[in-house]
């Protein structure tokens, strides 16, 4: 029965724990609305057909509803849209109250992305694994304007503000890929501003943490997902590397403080650089998104205006990936042997 | 032909003061009246959501808003009020003249009323020039050095938006001052008739309640 | 329908006074005119105008959903034209149209004025209307915004696109109804004729006066709140920007605190349109006069109250959560009065199936189903999984659209011979009405669908799985929109060459009939004594068009 309605009203999966009474009070209140207004069109057409005019000067009685029909009309609906309200308010405060044995993982959306980061870990864009049956709080804030994590799968969805967090919490019961979807209009890449949620099978959950924790990140584990610009798993500086490598960057750029065709990329974040026209600019994401995008507008002084723009070659996480990179080369921060630490270097703040 | 109140000498309705479609003066004369209470009304709203902002962001920021607020200068704030007090009793005054069927003194409060509107403005514009010179600006242009705890900045933008919105209407309440000030001097007020005046009135007195609540927010608390 | 002898002798003859449309046929006389008639033509003329041009985005729009990837027109212009599509519909169709165009030709001649209580504010209001709809429209056409109606801060305040002459004529917009809000309200006060008290009005009339306190009181939150985003583009004031300490839901609860109120707006007037239409075609007296017109009343009020259930999802706590929810419950409980009172008053009535009563069964069904959508939605739970996606779409076309709009037409249909003294082609309008009907339903039923589904509003691409539901609705919409473009050729065909109608084709009690169709300028050629309930049909005649020789 669930499952017939659920398909005849389009609902998608009921893959968490929200979703079956969700469902359950849709029925509900659906169906009520359904046979509410046939009824009511229906006594409509009924009435015309009963009581259509049978000649011109017909007149009509002059009839008021008694007291006890006024009542009636207003306590019927009253009760039914009450208790609605009550049925979906138990809900909707337990879809707003954590439970304390939650997994926190942190939300950062930005036009037109989403970035997951847990706390003892690895980063990611887009693309939010989590435990199957597990309790999974999400910490969500923006960096630029609202955007909205809808999980539809899950039934959940929450707005993301910036300047404040906001939280959203829920149990995946499934395992399975689960879309994201950004429901709060953000400019015009909302509409592609998606992500995924994994839910894996406990132990699978758990050998992906441990491998990203031992900074494997190059050891793809789960399967390329469908959206073209989900970059591999792993941690982002790892990721920049990677990239890095692929795109060229090091042909120009060094990583160990020699000057070279481009300036070099140690200690570059933080850095203010005077530029060939005189005026010195600080060298934060802004400016290494433009360089990479928009190379010839500010030149660095001394150097020349030979660099190609990545417009279109780069994705914007391989953006988000390389700027992070570029961040992670401080000079006490640079490993120079195998790795043996956490993947995840901190970052010398600004 | 009806008349308000007993019609003294010099007392005579304005030609074709009495529209088609109303039935008497008395009706039409309450027609007005209502219709600027029901303006009165959408002003209040419309100032309601700025008051609104400012609780809200003084209940956010409540040490920089008493911060900024001690440095406005109270002298200035206060004499302004006392003006705008002032220019309503003149503005009342004017009603009282033209219902007295004197209409030049009815005239004199009513430029009266305009000198102090325009004081009003002048020492708003003293007080606009002094947060300029000292950069206790709105928002982005905030760089006030004795205050420099979050939320100051907060504090201008809402002063700057809240004084500039009733500053706007002290203009607009000047052009019905004087546009009221000019059928004055035509003869149109008298006992018989003078709700116009009495409308101007109601928008004057409504402009200086607005700053009866403006001035506690921003320069007492 | 036979008039009495007197009528007759008097329509043979020529009519002492040339009728509003011929009193004075230049343009200047209509441009400069204090007739609220001819300013409530110049509002429908002009409503209809920008209804299609509105429509005509849609349409557009839907085009493009046809297909889920980039096609027929890139990201930039789908986010424009949903961002005009609902300014035009809700700031320049849906807010005037069944007031400044209806009201203001039908509300003076129900309560037995000669006009409204200012009539040159009156022809202000449509030049400010005017003015703002050139102000929004000119910024739209130079780089115009792509914020969506809602204008949402941070997103409307940092937006590369050119808002603040959108938001500007937003602004000025919101004056002229404003202004007609007023005019109503004295009117209604202080012009009813005399006998004519409280309980005797008409109940369009309490619709507009419960509407014109809406319109008054919470259009200024509007103003502030669009001033407000102006500002904060042009000089950076920062009071959503939440890097300056600002909170950008604020925006939302100023914008909502008008928003939501405005949909009372929309829907009070087209339920006055059905009260009125329900009882001429039924023949029959309203069920429950009193519960209809306080009900309206009830509306007004509380729709105040309830601003927060668009904010379920915007981080606010849970008690807001269900103080908002449950209030919405409340204001949802007087639209079920008026639908049982409405299916009431056709109980043992005497009903003719005529193009506006077709409009009437469609209005009431829409109303439901919408109107018990939005309850759905405010049981906050459930508006978690749909808030922000295409089932709140459907749930507000429904109401707007399927209710407002079908009254919209049967005013049109009911008060076209009252406005313009001609017949039109009643076949052609069962046409009309059965393809708007049926093309609304199959816009909007697989609209539901798709929000049940998972679609997000405001989505120039889409997932893949969408997209049978997206063709179904684009399908819907251009057999709606063959729908409306019939109904202007029969109208204007009809304006042209139609038949001269009988002075009150269709028998109604209502006052307006008591005076010739098309009214003379003033209205009354003496102003009547009101002494009977409104909508009272005990008797069959109609009331005799009152005349002096």
């Amino acid at each position: 029965m669930n499952e017939l309605l659920r398909r005849l009203l389009f609902l998608p999966d009921q893959a968490s724990s929200f979703a079956r009474d969700f469902d359950q009070l849709h029925y509900f209140v659906i169906l009520t609305t359904f046979v509410m207004s046939t009824a009511v069109g229906l006594t409509a057409i009924f009435f015309f057909i009963r009581y259509r005019r049978r000649s011109e000067t017909q007149t009509t009685p002059h009839i008021e509803p008694p007291a006890w029909m006024e009542a009636l009309f207003v306590v019927v609906p009253l009760t039914f849209f009450v208790a609605w309200f009550f049925l979906g308010y138990r809900e909707f405060v337990r879809q707003n109250t954590p439970p304390i044995d939650t997994m926190d993982v942190y939300v950062m959306g930005k036009q037109w992305m989403w970035k997951f980061a847990y706390p003892d870990g690895p980063n990611s864009i887009n693309v939010l694994r989590v435990p199957a049956g597990q309790n999974v709080r999400l910490l969500m804030t923006s960096r630029d304007v609202i955007h909205s994590f809808y999980v539809p799968e899950f039934r959940v969805k929450m707005d993301v503000l910036p300047g404040r967090y906001t939280e959203l919490w829920f149990n995946a019961t499934t395992p399975g890929r689960y879309q994201i979807l950004c429901a709060e209009y953000c400019g015009a890449g909302h509409s592609i501003m998606r992500g995924e949620v994994i839910a894996l099978k406990p132990q699978e959950y758990e050998d992906w943490a441990a491998s990203q924790r031992r900074g494997l990140a190059d050891r793809q584990d789960g399967q390329p997902t469908a959206l073209d610009f989900t970059p591999p798993l792993g941690n982002l500086v790892e990721q920049g590397k990677r990239v890095a490598a692929d795109q060229g960057c090091l042909k120009c750029h060094t990583t160990d403080g020699t000057r070279h065709i481009g300036p070099t990329w140690l200690d570059l974040y933080g850095r203010r650089e005077r530029l060939t026209d005189g005026s010195v600019v600080l060298v934060d994401e802004a400016y290494l998104t433009e360089s990479m995008m928009d190379p010839a507008l500010r030149i660095v002084e001394g150097f020349q205006p030979v660099m190609p723009s990545f417009q279109g070659k780069l994705a914007g996480p391989e953006t988000a990936a390389l700027v992070e990179f570029i961040k992670s080369l401080q000079s006490d921060a640079v490993r120079t042997g195998p790795s043996e630490g956490p993947a995840y270097a901190p970052i010398r703040g600004r | 032909m009806s008349h308000e109140a007993s019609a003294g000498a010099g007392a005579r309705l304005p030609p074709g003061i009495l529209a088609h479609h109303f039935s008497s003066l008395s009706r039409q004369n309450e027609a007005m009246q209502l219709g600027m209470w029901l303006f009165l009304a959408t002003e209040i709203l419309l100032f309601a959501g700025l008051f609104t902002g400012y609780s809200v962001y003084r209940f956010q920021f409540p040490e920089a808003f008493a911060a900024c607020s001690r440095h406005l200068e109270l002298s200035l704030g206060t004499v302004n009020t006392l003006v705008l007090i002032t220019s309503s009793l003149t503005v009342a005054l004017s009603i009282h003249y033209a219902r007295s069927d004197r209409p030049r003194a009815a005239a004199v409060c009513l430029v009266l009323t305009l000198l102090f509107a325009l004081t009003f403005l002048g020492i708003k514009f003293v007080e606009y020039s002094a947060h300029f010179h000292e950069k206790s600006l709105p928002g982005k242009y905030y760089a006030f050095e004795e205050v420099k705890i979050p939320g100051a900045a907060m504090f201008f933008s809402l002063y700057f938006l809240m004084t500039g919105l009733h500053g706007l209407h002290v203009v607009a309440g000047m052009s019905v001052l004087s546009w009221l000030l000019w059928r004055t001097l035509q003869g149109r007020y008298s006992s018989a008739y003078y709700t116009g005046l009495e409308l101007g009135g109601l928008y004057w007195h409504l402009v200086d309640l607005v700053w009866i609540f403006l001035y506690p927010l921003l320069y007492l608390i | 329908m036979r008039l009495s002898e007197a009528d007759s002798h008097a329509l043979a003859g020529a009519p002492a006074h040339p009728d509003y449309l011929h009193d004075g046929t230049t343009v200047m006389s209509w441009l400069n005119t204090r007739d609220h008639k001819r300013v409530g033509i110049m509002f429908l003329v002009s409503v209809i105008f920008f209804f299609f041009v509105g429509g005509l985005f849609a349409l557009l729009m839907r085009f493009k959903l046809l297909q889920p990837g980039p096609f027929f027109m890139d990201a930039l212009s789908y986010n424009r034209m949903f961002t005009l599509h609902g300014i035009i519909m809700i700031f320049l169709f849906l807010i005037p149209a069944i007031p400044s165009a209806f009201g203001n030709f039908v509300l003076p001649l129900m309560i037995g004025a000669r006009d409204v209580a200012f009539p040159r504010l009156n022809l202000a209001s449509f030049y400010v209307y005017l003015s703002g709809a050139t102000i929004a429209i000119w910024g739209m056409l130079h780089g115009g915004a792509d914020t969506g109606w809602t204008f949402y801060a941070p997103y409307s305040t940092t937006s590369p696109t050119q808002v603040a002459p959108v938001l500007l004529g937003a602004f000025v917009l919101g004056f002229s109804s404003i202004l007609t809000g007023l005019n109503f309200i004295v009117t209604v006060h202080t012009l009813r004729a005399p006998g004519l008290n409280w309980m005797k009005m008409p109940l369009f009339v309490w619709s507009t006066y419960a509407t014109s306190i809406i319109q008054i009181l919470a259009t200024p939150v509007l103003a502030i709140a669009l001033l407000i985003v102006t500002v904060e583009r042009i000089g950076g004031f920062g009071l959503f920007d939440p890097a300056r300490g600002g909170d950008p839901v604020l925006f939302q609860h100023m914008f909502w605190f008008y928003s939501h109120p405005a949909v009372y707006i929309m829907i009070l007037p087209a339920m006055g349109v059905i009260s009125e239409t329900v009882c001429a075609f039924s023949r029959k007296n309203p069920f429950g006069y009193r519960a209809i017109a306080f009900s309206s009343l009830g509306i007004a009020f509380v729709g105040f109250f309830t601003w927060g259930h668009h904010l379920f999802v915007a981080g606010q706590s849970v008690f807001v959560g269900g103080a908002f929810g449950l209030l919405s419950m409340f204001v949802g409980i007087f639209t079920a009065i008026k639908v049982f009172n409405w299916v009431g008053t056709m109980y043992r009535g005497a009903i003719t199936f005529k193009t506006p009563f077709a409009y009437i069964c469609g209005f009431l069904y829409f109303l439901v189903f919408g109107g018990m959508t939005g309850v759905a939605l405010a049981t906050t739970s459930l508006d978690i999984h749909w808030h922000d996606t295409y089932f709140v779409v459907a749930h507000f076309h429904f109401i707007m659209v399927g209710a407002s709009v079908m009254a919209f037409l049967a005013a049109l249909h009911y008060w076209f011979p009252k406005m313009f003294g001609k017949t039109y082609h009643e076949g052609w309008g069962l046409v009309a009405a059965s393809l708007i009907i049926l093309g609304f339903n199959a816009t909007f039923i697989p609209q539901f669908l798709l929000g049940n589904f998972g679609m997000p509003r405001r989505y120039y691409q889409y997932p893949e799985h969408f997209q049978a539901l997206n063709v179904a609705s684009t399908a819907g919409a251009t057999l709606l929109g063959f729908g409306f473009v019939i109904i202007v050729i029969y109208l204007g065909i009809a304006l042209r060459w139609g038949s001269r109608s009988e002075e009150n084709p269709w028998g109604s009690k209502g006052f307006e009939w008591l005076t010739a169709s098309p009214p003379p300028t003033h209205n009354f050629d003496e102003i009547p004594t009101i002494t009977q309930m409104p909508h009272d049909y005990r008797t069959h005649e109609p009331p005799g068009v009152i005349r002096v020789a």
